[in-house]
């Protein structure tokens, strides 16, 4: 059987799924897994860009699937760890141009070689998500704690359920707390509570996030980072270990010193 | 070739009926029906199409593969018609529009009295699991679901929809006019409910706590109160 599919999808756009995909990526690295990512998403190419290896691009996955080049080629391996890899998504061509066969027989190939395949879903339940989902052995879905992000999660791990592929586990990121607090916000157990689904992650709102992206070092490199732990959690629970959830009541001097203990903790 | 009597395909207002045989095995079924939709595949091409499996038992994997091979065809499986359960619950497992026919809606007449829930012989489905956003439930008989009904999810049912958990989606009781329908829940908190031609859309109630209740008609209105 060998390495392991993971795919993360949402239904909804904008939740943080590329940089979810990146930094789970990154951080199964860190703790010594062989790790290729593949971007579904066909046409909006992203993974790449947060990931920082834009400019390496040769190949593509619709290269891949319609026989230009081998699955080896299309590869790109990340500049600080070598067992870390990406498949890019095409840029030019659209969702048809790869089939859910196609992802079946491609990452049944990789299965052999890497711990962890990890495949970044786009947007929406037609058939981007469709060749997303047909090759995962688990699902993880990622959510925002609002009422349209959870309606949506709602609907694909439904979705999923139909496919025999659910019901998945859950990522509830950009979590603001102090919001939480007063009431503004849906609670992790709100969110739990409507989708009845096991969570794997909380990850809070946190503004290293999208300069990381931008810059193409995804944020769990950043050891000071809550953000960066918690995507660190997750990865330690993928791989079967039990992490407690980050304690995000308390107030901020305590917050961040459980972040520096946590960070410190790890190095 | 072989005479392809499995398989009858109609034009319908809003797309292609496909009417299969009741009996034979299943893959010949599809086979013959791929072979009439490549035969002419312009014709079928982006087609919507409702079947109509009678009272065959399709179970969900052998609905997933027609399904399937529809798509490989750019040929949409719009919604299936059936009088068997399982056909209907496979419909419903893959997200494909269901509706409940012939015999088992037969024992209702369609000018007769509203339904009597104390006759035997009454007509209804079982849904034993959380309808999540998106998934849609029609039946014309009565609709029991052991399982919460999500916000997105929907149920249109000819007589009562009974839900043994929390209600938050729509729920359409007495869809064919019969006032007497009525809907309960053990967690009343619906985006909105209809019975017959009425429609409520439930207050606001931030301090909610969850008890069981029912929604019936009462001097033209819809009005909820505690079950029991």
């Amino acid at each position: 059987m060998g390495g392991k599919v993971i795919t993360i999808t949402s239904g909804k756009g904008g939740v943080g799924k590329t940089t979810t995909t990146a930094n789970i990526g990154v951080a199964l690295a860190r703790l010594n897994q062989k790790v290729v990512m593949i971007d579904a998403d066909i046409g909006l190419r992203n993974l790449d860009i947060v990931m920082g290896l834009e400019n390496r691009i040769v190949y593509d996955l619709v290269d891949v699937v319609e026989g230009r080049c081998k699955a080896r080629q299309a590869m790109i391996k990340h500049k600080t760890f070598p067992e870390l890899y990406l498949i890019p998504a095409a840029q030019t061509r659209d969702k048809t141009a790869v089939s859910p066969a196609d992802m079946i027989q491609l990452t049944d190939g990789l299965r052999t070689e890497f711990d962890f395949i990890i495949i970044d879903s786009p947007a929406g339940i037609e058939r981007g998500f469709r060749n997303a989902v047909a090759a995962a052995d688990d699902v993880l879905i990622v959510t925002n704690p609002e009422v349209s992000a959870v309606r949506d999660a709602d609907r694909v791990i439904g979705l999923l359920e139909a496919e025999n592929k659910g019901p998945g586990q859950l990522i509830l990121n950009r979590v603001k707390q102090d919001m939480i607090r007063r009431g503004e916000m849906l609670s992790p157990e709100d969110v739990t509570d409507l989708l009845a689904i096991k969570l794997i992650g909380i990850v809070p709102e946190d503004e290293t996030v999208i300069p990381s992206s931008n810059s193409g070092i995804p944020v769990t490199l950043n050891d000071k980072s809550l953000a960066g732990l918690a995507f660190r959690n997750i990865a330690r629970r993928l791989l079967g270990e039990e992490v407690p959830f980050i304690q995000l009541s308390e107030s901020k001097g305590l917050f961040k010193r459980i972040a520096r203990l946590f960070a410190g903790g790890e190095r | 070739m072989r005479e392809q009597t499995t398989v009858a395909i109609k034009g319908v207002k809003d797309g292609l009926l496909v009417t299969v045989s009741e009996s034979g095995e299943w893959q010949i079924i599809m086979n013959d029906l791929a072979a009439r939709i490549d035969h002419q595949s312009a014709f079928f091409n982006g087609a919507r199409i409702t079947l109509d499996v009678g009272s065959r038992p399709v179970r969900r994997d052998e609905l997933s593969s027609l399904k399937a091979m529809l798509e490989r065809r750019n040929i949409s499986l719009w919604s299936v018609m059936s009088d068997s359960a399982t056909s209907i619950d496979a419909a419903s497992a893959l997200d494909v529009r269901a509706a409940q026919t012939t015999s088992m809606a037969q024992g209702v007449k369609p000018d007769a009295a509203p339904f009597n829930p104390e006759e035997d012989g009454t007509i209804g489905v079982m849904i034993r699991r959380t309808l999540r956003s998106g998934r849609t439930v029609h039946s014309h008989g009565h609709v029991v679901v052991y399982g919460d009904v999500n916000a997105g999810a929907e149920i249109i049912a000819s007589g009562d929809v009974i839900v043994w958990g929390r209600l938050r989606g729509n729920v359409h009781a007495g869809a064919d006019g019969d006032e007497s329908a009525v809907i309960c829940a053990l967690d009343m908190t619906p985006t909105q409910i209809r019975i017959a031609g009425y429609i409520s859309i439930p207050p606001k109630d931030k301090r909610h706590k969850p008890k069981p209740e029912t929604a019936t008609i009462r001097d033209r209105q819809i009005v909820v109160v505690a079950w029991g």
